[in-house]
């Protein structure tokens, strides 16, 4: 029998090992899985490498794990917020390695990984700053970078539904980076608000096939800004 | 300056003029969110935003945000019947692959070629932060730009090469200043019309880059 459900947070996280290259989902609060994130930071893996979007926000998840200083490296495409104040103390200070890619390069070379192509030609960022050493190519008249996938050895997403094979469905723009994060990584761990029955969420509607998904752990709803429900 | 200058608002209105009934367009962050405010109401104009969703409404009434649903902003919006979400790989496919009819953006500087550089100063102790500036700026079919014509302490914003970090090369069609509409063209930068009672050697003095009368 296929069980993907794991009956905590902490059992979900355990074996993520120092060293470890982890995405994590999401873009604003919206699809940003936290209690993954918290969990992590008390596991105590150290010297990680983040995929995320942004470079965390205010004092809670990425924020709290950059403050604690388990991350070496971070590569995202917009670092830079009103309250990301932890990693602008870290890089300014030169303790955080930051790879910046623009954020449809960030999208295609993680989907790239979870589709097994060894790299791509893109015309983003042609001639600028993020593509200086890349091979380029000219292509029917026009001009492109190689970009090459990312991997990661975990992935972080947060998902709406899901059932005991993995399959997931995602809620309005918290959907963004998680479906192609779950196919770029050894292992992808999604928390729900939800568990259902096999054979209850609409074929036709999950968005994540189960195969992408290893780990499934249902979240209490939050009345907060990240979880999109009031109490 | 005997002139008036085009307000953000107569800014917006302008750009809104020029878009077609039935196009998907994406309205960068700042002064190009103004343009959503000034579409006119007899055309069918689709929204997009990066983080996946097309067909976004107005912000929702203050008690009704939803969190899950935002723009790229991060600020919450609604969702106008037939409106969509997808993923960010999908979302960015839209862009790159020319799906987009129109995107409007910010810019600190557009050269004559139609260079953009609108995400870094470059300035020493600036922390980069790049976003989707650089796949809008070379993927829609038509990349308005929309800027003050110069800077605060009275230089050109549109110039011969662009000093700042590039954007995207040659992707600007056309840049909306306070004080003109300009084309970017084969045969130079074309002004479209500009403000009344300004003469067009008051503009080109005002510009870092030779214009052509349209």
């Amino acid at each position: 029998m296929i069980q993907k459900e794991v009956a905590s947070l902490q059992a979900a996280v355990a074996d993520i090992a120092d060293g470890a290259t982890v995405m994590i989902g999401g873009f604003g609060t919206a699809g940003l899985p936290n209690e993954l994130v918290g969990a992590l930071l008390e596991q105590g893996a150290k010297d990680l490498t983040i995929i995320n979007n942004n470079a965390g926000n205010g004092e809670t998840g990425l924020a709290a794990l950059l403050a604690a200083r388990r991350v070496r490296k971070i590569v995202c495409s917009f670092p830079r917020q009103v309250d990301s104040h932890h990693f602008d103390r870290l890089y300014r200070a030169g303790e955080i390695e930051l790879e910046l890619v623009p954020q449809g390069n960030l999208a295609e070379r993680i989907r790239a990984a979870g589709a097994g192509i060894g790299g791509f030609f893109t015309p983003t960022g042609y001639g600028t700053e993020l593509a200086k050493g890349k091979e380029t190519r000219e292509i029917d008249g026009r001009m492109y970078v190689f970009e090459t996938p990312l991997h990661a050895d975990v992935a972080f997403i947060k998902a709406e539904r899901g059932d005991r094979w993995g399959n997931l469905t995602y809620r309005m723009t918290a959907r963004n980076f998680g479906p192609v994060m779950a196919m770029a990584a050894k292992t992808t761990i999604a928390t729900v608000h939800e568990i259902v029955p096999l054979g209850t969420l609409d074929p036709e509607c999950v968005v994540t096939p189960g195969i992408f998904v290893h780990r499934i752990v249902r979240i209490d709803r939050v009345a907060t800004s990240a979880g999109g429900f009031r109490q | 300056m005997a002139e008036a200058k085009w307000s953000r608002a107569e800014m917006a209105a302008r750009v809104a003029r020029d878009i077609p009934d039935g196009a998907v367009v994406n309205l960068g962050i700042g002064l190009p969110t103004m343009v959503a405010n000034h579409l006119p109401q007899d055309r069918e104009v689709v929204l997009h935003s990066e983080n996946g969703v097309i067909g976004m409404g107005p912000a929702p009434r203050e008690g009704e945000e939803d969190f899950d649903l935002i723009n790229a902003g991060k600020q919450p919006v609604t969702l106008l019947p037939g409106g969509v979400f997808f993923h960010h790989a999908d979302s960015f496919a839209m862009m790159r692959g020319g799906h987009l009819d129109v995107c409007v953006l910010g810019a600190f500087q557009v050269s004559a070629s139609g260079d953009l550089a609108n995400w870094h100063t470059g300035a020493p102790d600036a922390i980069p932060a790049v976003g989707g500036a650089m796949d809008l700026a070379i993927g829609a079919k038509k990349t308005y730009v929309m800027m003050e014509h110069t800077t605060k302490s009275g230089e050109p914003k549109i110039v011969e090469r662009c000093s700042y970090p590039l954007t995207g090369i040659g992707c600007v069609t056309r840049i909306y200043t306070d004080l003109a509409v300009i084309d970017v063209t084969p045969r130079g930068l074309v002004v479209v019309e500009s403000v009344d009672g300004l003469p067009f050697d008051t503009l080109q003095a005002r510009t870092g880059a030779p214009l052509v009368r349209a």
